[in-house]
């Protein structure tokens, strides 16, 4: 027990990511093939690798992709009223179509109702254009009594919707197959009558606050993350073994730990009648009704968040600090510099890439963070994750859902290649 | 122990005793929020009350105050039992898929003779830094349309998917540090492939594999939002059912289950700490 392997291991390759990349370990392995390979040694390791290849891409990656077509394919509407759409098309888009688009649609929605579509129907043109789910629900209802036209008449009378153009423009927009129209919300924007992208309506906006507050919120756990692990991560490279691999237990049992347990504590040391509260009181600082408001709000998410992330940043500073010989900054020292210039132009350096691999990994993690501000966010905490989980569990906009889930997942892939370049992926290390 | 001599040497505040006790107290502040949170958990699970703080009486160390009951309930409780028993299975069967396809991978990944390391490792790796919402809502409508969502097997899948990425980092790390030659000492000495993967290199890589096992668990018994999109009643887990104590009616059963938990989290640590340290001998 006399060092911790992460030291030896990072001494090996001084200044370099976090961990031994695989398969350079003995260079000569490449040279000298096994005696009598049956395989070419390219495909034994490819075959190698393909099972899980073939597993990963059908149970994770399919879903992945699944859900990308959705956020732009959705061929309900289409389905079920494809004469209808058929004519629209050949209409120009003013005034109100001819008898015959309204003959059609009244067969094709009296049909929609017997398969029992017209519910799905009725609510992807609703998304388009609010308040056109009881035109669809209630022209249903009352057509059956409906014999002969004309149509437009009919169910003009039926509900007064019909009788306006936006209506049909939005049902034509609901019938492509095809669309953007989930990506442009969740970028709250539209396309407006002329077919020109445009900003929603200012009450209408969400998402963009919720995508700039989910980058604020992760760009400042990862600067506070660094701020306080930055020191402790040099605490621990630099202290005697014995004292390293205590101090390093302190760091990896939060990393350990459930993150609902995690959860669970901060609720109860920052809830109203929690811990911390309680001894704020109890030691006078502030009155029985001054009680702080430290969780189910902003506070709660920022602060959860931290302490679950910080180990992933402590873990990989250590790992490059504890490979920088410690005569470096004595001998700065010696030959004149004050310990800050010997901090900041001999130690800092040598750390960046630590430094660059711990806050792009915090980064990553906490731009999708979604079960710490789904318990402890209350409504101001909330980021786009939990906007995801709203669409898919509460208001059932799965495309909605899926666009901007594809949003995140093209932010986070993004970072993902960075990470790769910077980092390498293969010098990735756990606890 | 030499303490006196190390941090005197390689403190850039040296001999500034202020600001050497204010970096230390400093890193005594972080590593008490780092562990405090976790820690004041197991006293307060032992409430008599069904309160989420201590109260007089436990303060003043009063027998009556302290007790055992959320421990009863949680272990009386036939949801939490049907929980442990679903994280169990769950856990397991994801554990020994991700385990074996995993430590298979990194073997062909480690062989400089892979084509397309970098891309196939990267695609590997991906379930873990997926955020999980994302995951979670693509394997709900995928599974969904196989009839995999709500069943044993659908969970056991999608665990064993996001667990892998844990088993190739661990194996691959501990291939770096595997010698060849003892491979090809073997293989020229007459043991076909198998043979010297089963007698020689699965012995010397077994931390590895171990560990990246462990890894892939934990992560499979403390998921809990693939379980929220795609469980139904019949496949509550442990973390599943955590979460709709903390949502709904929090009961400081929580807090009895949460310390069960960090138990299982310490050994794991444990574990996997004492395995690296034999792998690095």
């Amino acid at each position: 027990m006399s060092e911790h392997p992460e030291q030896q291991a990072g001494r090996s390759r001084p200044g370099l990511g976090s961990g031994p990349p695989p398969g350079h370990s003995r260079p000569d392995s490449t040279s000298d093939p096994r005696p009598g390979p049956r395989f070419d040694p390219r495909l034994r390791a490819a075959l190698l690798v393909l099972p899980l290849l073939v597993f990963v891409g059908v149970t994770f990656l399919a879903p992945l992709a699944n859900m990308l077509v959705r956020s732009v394919y959705d061929p309900v509407v289409a389905d079920a009223l494809p004469e209808t759409l058929d004519r629209l098309r050949a209409w120009d888009g003013e005034g109100l179509p001819d008898e015959s688009v309204y003959e059609t649609l009244a067969r094709e929605i009296l049909a929609a109702r017997e398969d029992r579509t017209l519910g799905q129907v009725a609510t992807r043109v609703n998304r388009v254009q609010s308040g056109l789910r009881s035109a669809f629900t209630r022209t249903a209802r009352r057509l059956r009594n409906v014999d002969e036209g004309p149509w437009s008449d009919a169910m003009t009378g039926i509900h007064a919707a019909w009788g306006e153009t936006g209506t049909w423009r939005a049902l034509r927009e609901a019938g492509d197959r095809y669309t953007s129209r989930h990506y442009l919300n969740a970028l709250d924007l539209q396309r407006d009558p002329a077919g020109f992208i445009a900003f929603q309506p200012e009450d209408r906006r969400i998402y963009l606050f919720l995508l700039w507050r989910t980058l604020l919120v992760s760009l400042g756990v990862t600067a506070l993350c660094l701020l306080i692990g930055y020191p402790v991560a040099r605490l621990i490279a630099h202290a005697p073994p014995r004292r390293a691999n205590l101090l390093l237990i302190l760091v990896l049992v939060p990393f350990w730990t459930s993150l609902l347990v995690r959860t669970t504590s901060w609720i109860v040391l920052l809830q109203n009648q929690g811990v911390l509260n309680d001894m704020l009181v109890f030691l006078g600082v502030i009155g029985d009704d001054g009680r702080l408001a430290m969780i189910y709000n902003m506070t709660g998410t920022f602060v959860a968040m931290t302490h679950v992330l910080l180990p992933f940043m402590v873990l990989p500073l250590y790992s490059v600090m504890s490979a920088i010989p410690r005569v470096q900054t004595s001998a700065a020292e010696s030959l004149g510099a004050s310990p800050w210039q010997s901090f900041w132009r001999v130690y800092w350096p040598q750390t960046l890439p630590g430094v660059g691999a711990g806050s792009l990994l915090v980064f990553i993690l906490a731009i999708g963070y979604y079960i710490t501000p789904a318990l402890v966010g209350g409504s101001t905490g909330q980021l786009i994750s939990n906007m995801i989980a709203f669409h898919m569990q509460s208001s059932l906009n799965w495309s909605l859902a899926a666009a901007l889930g594809g949003i995140l997942l093209v932010c986070v892939a993004g970072l993902y290649v960075l990470y790769d370049r910077l980092v390498g992926i293969e010098r990735m290390r756990l606890g | 122990m030499t303490t006196t001599t190390t941090t005197t040497t390689t403190t850039p505040t040296a001999g500034h005793g202020f600001w050497r006790i204010a970096y230390s107290g400093f890193c005594a502040i972080v590593f008490a929020f780092l562990v405090a949170p976790i820690l004041v958990i197991v006293p307060l699970s032992f409430n008599a009350e069904p309160y989420f703080t201590f109260t007089e009486g436990m303060l003043r160390l009063d027998a009556d105050a302290w007790s055992l009951r959320w421990y009863r309930q949680i272990v009386e409780d036939e949801e939490w039992s049907r929980a442990l028993a679903n994280s169990l299975l769950i856990g397991v069967s994801a554990t020994v898929l991700a385990t074996a396809l995993g430590t298979l991978a990194a073997l062909g990944l480690s062989n400089p003779a892979m084509p397309a390391r970098r891309f196939a490792t990267g695609l590997l790796i991906s379930p873990m830094v997926t955020p999980v919402i994302i995951s979670a809502a693509g394997m709900f409508f995928f599974y969904s349309n196989l009839g995999l969502a709500q069943t044993h097997l659908g969970l056991i899948l999608a665990h064993a998917a996001l667990g892998t990425p844990f088993v190739v980092i661990t194996v691959t790390a501990t291939l770096a540090g595997y010698d060849q030659n003892l491979s090809r000492a073997a293989a020229s000495m007459g043991a076909g492939p198998l043979t010297v993967f089963r007698r020689v290199q699965l012995p010397l890589i077994a931390p590895g594999v171990i560990s990246g096992g462990i890894f892939a668990f934990a992560a499979s018994f403390d998921e809990v939002v693939v379980v929220l999109f795609m469980g139904g009643i019949e496949q509550r887990t442990i973390p599943r059912q955590m979460w709709s104590g903390i949502r709904e009616e929090i009961s400081p059963a929580i807090l009895a289950v949460a310390v069960f938990l960090i138990v299982f989290a310490v050994l794991f640590l444990l574990t996997v700490e004492w395995l690296r340290r034999r792998n690095a001998r």
